[in-house]
């Protein structure tokens, strides 16, 4: 038996019963469909939340206040990042002493009521040094940012975020040159950066950057630092540069066990790897359900084709009478299996990617459609014709001619 | 040239033995048109069966063109089949929902043979069988009675058969009709000298043969030429 002929005796039978093959392949459509949606929808978020990281600087790695303890060996902990211990002097003296490093940004940050005539806001204040843009990727939308002669004459100068400035002076104003109250202590505007995207951990663009020294003196009225954010020079210093960091600070601090320290170090990797960890077992979780309705829609296909089977029963004897062979009816009874499921696969990646259109279109959802996804979903469907159409097959293929001729 | 010998076939049902052929022997030449007739379970089936290559017998031997049949394997039957037996059905046993064409080319299909030689054969084929050209492309459900048998007898002659085994070919048609499909098998053996067997339990259908053979309770009880043929006009 020709190839094409086996394609044009599996296509009419397929089309002689249209709405029970049509029903049929509704369940792959609807099984490949939610895999391909489910799938796009958790590639779509890692990819969001990936960024994300990634908007906030590359190669960086983050120097936080460790534990808070009580004195001496008090059990009573604060939690992480609320101790005060880090200072400029430690982000100086990281900046000196690694070479590593290639820039170092201190900076303390708390949220505070801002104010101007008329609007006022509750929101993030960074003082920090002028390398920061650099160090975290900020640019620059209008005016300037905060300049090292700024941080050393202690000037009352901001830079806003585009947020701020929306909810501070209105969308799309210049707020160059007017000033902004934060904790009763006038500050001038500078500056606007540039919008980021509101998406992600903390929303990057509803911000206020200040001097560092300002800060601390002004607002905080302390000389401790919040983070210290550390640019390698490469991505592959980062481990060596965590480690010489941590060596470092530990002597100045003076602690001999590392495990007493009183700071942390988080480095970008870490964090873009533990997000990934998080949307892969989201999208292994959404991918399974999905699959499940996948399984249910193959057991519809065997059940179609066991039903076909026995109903095509006389046919079956009537080609053996004429001359086919087993191997010629267990063929075509998966080819037809397989082909149902083909026509499912297809509707099911179409219908897949539209559904990742919708909810990204509707829900706001970053979706991403990989061709990985699209070629997986062909072969599973494919793979289901075959597990689910080869028991039928056979049934098919073993009928006695005579028995089979003889069926009413 | 078809040739029985001792041919017995027992079905076992549990410690039940039961003789559907006992030792039959026959032998038809080429070109002869035979009725096998026999009342139901007579074992006439069984028999057909066993000319069709559709079953082996129990013990004794088939042989088809001189080449032992009775000991081949269910694949190599299906080979015999597609090459030189052409099957005539009671109820037509046509592809449904498919063209006249396609149904006629289904055995030169399996046989491998290319797209258009088969079409070609097909149309030969259904004219032999005395089908309008018109009829070709309707589909196998459009057509009436005698028309889905002159398809079947189209089947049945496309792959040039040493041997036509019809069963009960009139046993769904109304005698007019079922004349008209009778003097096609009468056509079909003095134009073409076509091998027909048909099996039967009307004596009129037999009567229309050139020789019938009694077969009852699973052996030959009577095997003669048929002096009172009925030779029908050609439609």
């Amino acid at each position: 038996m020709i190839i094409s002929d086996l394609f044009q005796e599996t296509f009419s039978a397929i089309m002689i019963n249209k709405a029970r093959s049509g029903l049929t392949i509704l369940g792959i459509v609807i099984g490949i469909g939610s895999v391909i949606a489910m799938v796009s929808i958790g590639e779509g978020a890692k990819g969001s939340i990936e960024s994300s990281i990634q908007s906030i600087g590359s190669n960086l790695v983050l120097v936080m206040p460790g534990f808070q303890r009580g004195a001496g060996a008090s059990p009573v902990s604060s939690g992480r990042g609320s101790a005060t211990t880090l200072t400029k002097d430690d982000a100086d003296a990281i900046e000196q002493e690694i070479i590593l490093a290639k820039a170092v940004a201190p900076e303390v940050s708390r949220r505070y009521q801002v104010t101007t005539k008329g609007k006022n806001t509750n929101t993030q204040v960074v003082g920090t040094v002028a390398v920061y843009p650099e160090v975290r990727n900020v640019q620059i939308d209008l005016g300037s940012f905060i300049t090292s002669q700024n941080v050393s004459s202690l000037s009352k100068v901001a830079v806003i975020g585009p947020s701020t400035r929306d909810d501070l002076f209105g969308t799309s104003t210049n707020p160059i040159g007017e000033t902004i109250r934060i904790n009763r202590v006038d500050f001038k505007v500078i500056g606007v950066t540039q919008s980021k995207g509101g998406s992600g951990f903390s929303n990057q663009d509803d911000v206020i950057y200040v001097p560092l020294s300002t800060a601390q003196r002004f607002l905080a009225g302390d000389n401790y630092v919040t983070t210290i954010s550390v640019e390698a020079i490469d991505q592959n210093s980062m481990a060596s540069l965590q480690e010489q960091i941590s060596n470092l600070l530990l002597q100045r601090h003076n602690i001999s066990n590392a495990s007493l320290a009183d700071f942390q170090i988080m480095n970008q990797q870490d964090i873009v790897a533990t997000a990934s960890t998080v949307t892969n077992t989201f999208t292994i979780l959404l991918a399974s359900i999905a699959g499940i309705s996948l399984i249910v829609g193959g057991i519809g296909i065997m059940n179609m084709m066991l039903t076909t089977v026995t109903e095509r029963t006389r046919e079956i004897g009537l080609r053996k009478a004429v001359g086919a062979k087993k191997k010629d009816i267990s063929v075509q009874f998966l080819t037809e299996a397989v082909m149902l499921t083909f026509f499912g696969g297809l509707l099911g990646i179409i219908l897949g990617w539209f559904l990742a259109f919708l909810v990204k279109q509707f829900a706001g959802i970053a979706t991403s459609v990989s061709l990985s996804s699209i070629v997986l979903a062909f072969s599973v469907s494919a793979v289901i014709g075959i597990v689910f159409g080869y028991y039928p097959a056979q049934r098919a293929a073993s009928l006695n001619p005579i028995e089979a001729l003889r069926y009413e | 040239m078809i040739e029985c010998k001792n041919i017995t076939k027992i079905y076992k049902s549990g410690t039940v033995e039961t003789f559907a052929l006992n030792d039959v022997s026959l032998k038809i030449n080429d070109g002869e048109f035979v009725a096998i007739m026999g009342p139901s379970g007579s074992g006439k089936s069984t028999l057909m069966h066993i000319l069709g290559a559709l079953d082996n017998p129990t013990s004794g031997k088939y042989f088809l063109d001189g080449n032992d049949v009775s000991t081949l394997s269910d694949e190599e039957l299906a080979d015999i089949r597609m090459n030189k037996i052409g099957f005539v059905f009671q109820s037509y046993n046509l592809l449904p929902r498919t063209t006249v064409l396609r149904n006629v080319v289904l055995p030169l299909m399996y046989a491998g043979v290319p797209r258009e030689e088969r079409e070609k054969q097909a149309r030969v084929s259904l004219q032999n069988a005395g089908l309008d050209e018109e009829h070709f492309n309707h589909l196998s459900n459009q057509l009436s009675g005698g028309q889905m048998q002159r398809v079947a007898i189209a089947r049945a002659l496309v792959n040039n058969p040493s041997l036509i085994l019809a069963d009960e070919p009139t046993g769904n048609l109304d005698t007019k009709t079922g004349e008209i499909v009778l003097s096609t098998f009468q056509t079909l053996n003095e134009k073409k000298h076509s091998t027909i067997v048909i099996i039967t339990h009307e004596p009129y259908v037999a009567e229309h043969t050139d020789r019938i053979i009694y077969i009852r309770d699973g052996a030959i009880i009577k095997d003669e030429k048929n002096t009172k043929k009925i030779i029908l006009n050609h439609i």
